[in-house]
């Protein structure tokens, strides 16, 4: 795998000032042992070979790199969708899932855990702890539980134990402090698959790395297509930011391609309910690294708010905090009624039912005044499969579908 | 002026039992109540947990105690001010422990210059990295004489031992267990040997045991091998309940020392 210089994590883990491992002393072997070791294994052939055949056969990769004429039309440039509702499980989450058990394998633990906000990362994580036989333990707020059941059922049916947090908000930062606890609590054996470029360094780098085929493949797709790597933008909804990072991994070295990283406003950055973490949060540390962060003035973290799950968090990863302070990358925000309506408008006009996450990168695609020759990659993260009965509510609250 | 843990640790070196409480729990004004019954009770040491939203190292008790204290009103800024009449209510040493946003947020220099101006003596921030000590808050730390007190499991080899007892200063803290705060997996008897190997390496600093001390027991236990122990967590489950301070806590107090002190 190749890496990077001017946006790659330094040797200490840092983006810049961003980064590091703020931890509890209890996880610093845990911190360090993947620290040490995850570069070598993941270089080594035999991980490899094993990866790239699980991520074809197992996942279905290469994704398609579709060119959608409709939406195509409607905003005046070349608009593609990079597949990664296709994989297998339905999102990006399987990439590092299946990247994160190997290498768990490989370091001998025999106990997963994982935090989850929609469910993706969660199912992912469950369905590669069945393959290889671990035991899984999921932690995921009471909230999404509830407005995400589907995935809640796909979990139990692949054998993982979901644990309901009930503290906070009930989402995903929640999720996320109880599966660290877990860890604290059961250290030696344990590995935790984090689900984003999120956590103490490792796994920022980590996780974009196990992302950066995303963006892998749509370099020689592009060059398949249209004869050139690189796009004119590259857009993607940002949680965590691990599909993003993932999508603007290979393209970060070059600047003429712009980066666009999309997150949710919530019901309006103004008011007081949102996830928009780049846009009203601050620098400060969340869940072992320094980041910006949702925070009030004494440094208590604020509960965020989207109608995504796995939007619904006050932190960024590491990796953005920097793309977003040096400029390399561009950071907007888009509403839950933008989202609905990107669901709605790719629905009908390209038969395809995103996730609620993948449909605020969407969304994004109406705030460019694009050339008619620019070419558009947008991350299509996940299906919305898991988002059904957010949306049939929404469909029969609005009249929009009679 | 000589640091308060520093005089301590210079005329006792067993049985010292610290304490720990939430600030602003049960009720936003207790903070000093709680600490003058603690001194008028006998406790040598006393720690004041600063409520955090997302408390990751603790375990459901300390989780809800911040969680009420911060519904309460309570924050760093308030905390300082409860503070002011530290100095005229005890003269035991006094640490804050709490998660590093709070210090960043506030501002590092300006909350070690308020730690001195109020008389604290010591810091504990368990998510704070050595290498960020060392290159941020060292200089701090020794120009407001606060000592930082850095955090040790079962588990830490010997070599990082010695780099975390060079970068602390008053004592090092020994989780009992690889656990959050209160999960109760008691003293076990692994802890000889985890002294074996502390004894061997000549720390400079003494060491006191937190994590899973509940009562006497645990305590007496954890005396046999460390300089003393730290009580959080069972102290925090009696403030709950309780209804008289100035009777609950030397309570409380009396039925941990006592048996530790005649054995
Ligand atoms: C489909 C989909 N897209 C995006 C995300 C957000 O995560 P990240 O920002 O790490 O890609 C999630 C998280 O659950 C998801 O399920």
């Amino acid at each position: 795998m190749e890496t990077n210089k001017t946006y790659s994590v330094n040797e200490n883990g840092y983006y810049g000032v961003y980064g590091g491992a703020y931890i509890p002393e209890i996880l610093y072997n845990n911190v360090e042992e993947l620290k040490n070791n995850y570069l070598n294994i993941m270089n080594d052939d035999s991980f490899k070979k094993e990866f790239d055949d699980l991520l074809k056969n197992y996942v279905g990769r290469p994704t398609p790199l579709y060119h959608a004429k409709n939406i195509s039309e409607q905003f005046k440039a070349t608009v593609f969708l990079k597949r990664e509702d296709l994989n297998h499980t339905g999102a990006h989450k399987i990439n590092n899932a299946l990247g994160q058990i190997l290498l768990a394998k490989r370091l001998g633990k025999k106990r997963i855990i994982a935090e989850t906000g929609a469910g993706q990362h969660g199912v992912a994580t469950a369905t590669a702890c069945a393959l290889m036989g671990l035991e899984c333990i999921v932690y995921m707020g009471e909230a999404d539980i509830k407005r995400q059941a589907p995935n809640v059922s796909r979990m139990h049916m692949l054998g993982a134990k979901v644990i309901a947090v009930t503290s906070g908000s009930k989402t995903l930062k929640d999720a996320t402090n109880e599966a660290i606890r877990d860890w604290i609590n059961h250290a030696e054996h344990t590995h935790y698959i984090i689900g984003s470029v999120v956590g103490p360094h490792p796994y920022p780098d980590m996780v974009a790395r196990f992302q950066s085929i995303i963006s892998k493949e749509i370099k020689y797709q592009l060059n398949n297509t249209i004869g050139k790597e690189d796009p004119d933008y590259v857009i993607a909804c940002v949680g965590g930011g691990s599909n993003a990072a993932g999508a603007f991994y290979h393209f970060m070295e070059n600047e003429s391609v712009q980066l666009i990283g999309v997150e949710a406003a919530g019901k309006g950055i103004d008011t007081g309910h949102s996830a928009a973490t780049l846009t009203i949060g601050k620098p400060g540390i969340i869940h072992g690294s320094k980041t910006y962060l949702m925070q009030n003035e004494d440094g208590q973290i604020t509960e965020p708010y989207s109608i995504s799950a796995g939007l619904d968090y006050p932190g960024v990863g590491p990796i953005h905090s920097f793309l977003h302070d040096v400029k390399r990358a561009q950071y907007i925000s888009i509403t839950d009624d933008e989202a609905m309506q990107a669901v709605l408008n790719l629905t009908r006009k390209e038969g395809i039912i995103p996730a609620l996450e993948s449909a605020h990168a969407l969304a994004a695609l109406a705030k460019f005044n694009f050339r008619s020759t620019d070419t558009v990659v947008v991350n299509l993260s996940g299906r919305g499969d898991k988002d059904l009965n957010t949306y049939i509510n929404f469909l029969n609250e609005s009249n929009y579908a009679k | 002026m000589q640091n308060r843990i520093d005089q301590l640790f210079n005329s006792k070196t067993s049985n010292i039992l610290s304490i720990f409480l939430t600030a602003g729990y049960p009720k936003l004004e207790d903070t000093m109540d709680i600490i003058k019954h603690l001194d008028s009770s006998g406790v040598d040491l006393i720690e004041i947990g600063m409520p955090y939203s997302d408390p990751i190292a603790d375990g459901p008790v300390i989780q809800n105690s911040s969680q009420t204290a911060l519904n309460n009103g309570m924050n760093v800024k308030v905390l300082f001010k409860q503070l002011k009449s530290l100095r005229s209510t005890t003269q035991l040493p006094v640490l804050l422990m709490g998660y590093l946003n709070c210090v960043v947020q506030y501002g590092i220099e300006a909350f070690y210059k308020k730690c001195s101006e109020v008389g604290i003596d010591g810091l504990i921030l368990p998510d704070l990295p050595i290498d960020e000590f060392n290159n941020i808050h060292k200089p701090f730390a020794e120009q407001y004489n606060i000592h930082i007190v850095f955090l040790i499991s079962p588990e830490t080899t010997p070599v990082r031992i010695k780099q975390i007892d060079a970068a602390s200063k008053g004592f090092i803290y020994l989780v009992s267990s690889n656990s959050t705060t209160g999960a109760g997996k008691g003293i076990s008897e692994g802890l000889k040997n985890t002294f074996k190997i502390l004894n061997a390496l000549h720390l400079k600093n003494p060491i006191l045991i937190g994590f899973g001390i509940k009562g006497k027991q645990e305590f007496e236990k954890a005396c046999e091998s460390a300089n003393g122990a730290i009580i959080g967590t069972s102290f925090i489950e009696m403030l709950g309940t309780s209804t008289k301070f100035e009777k609950d806590i030397p309570a409380f107090i009396s039925s941990i020392k006592q048996t530790a002190l005649t054995s």
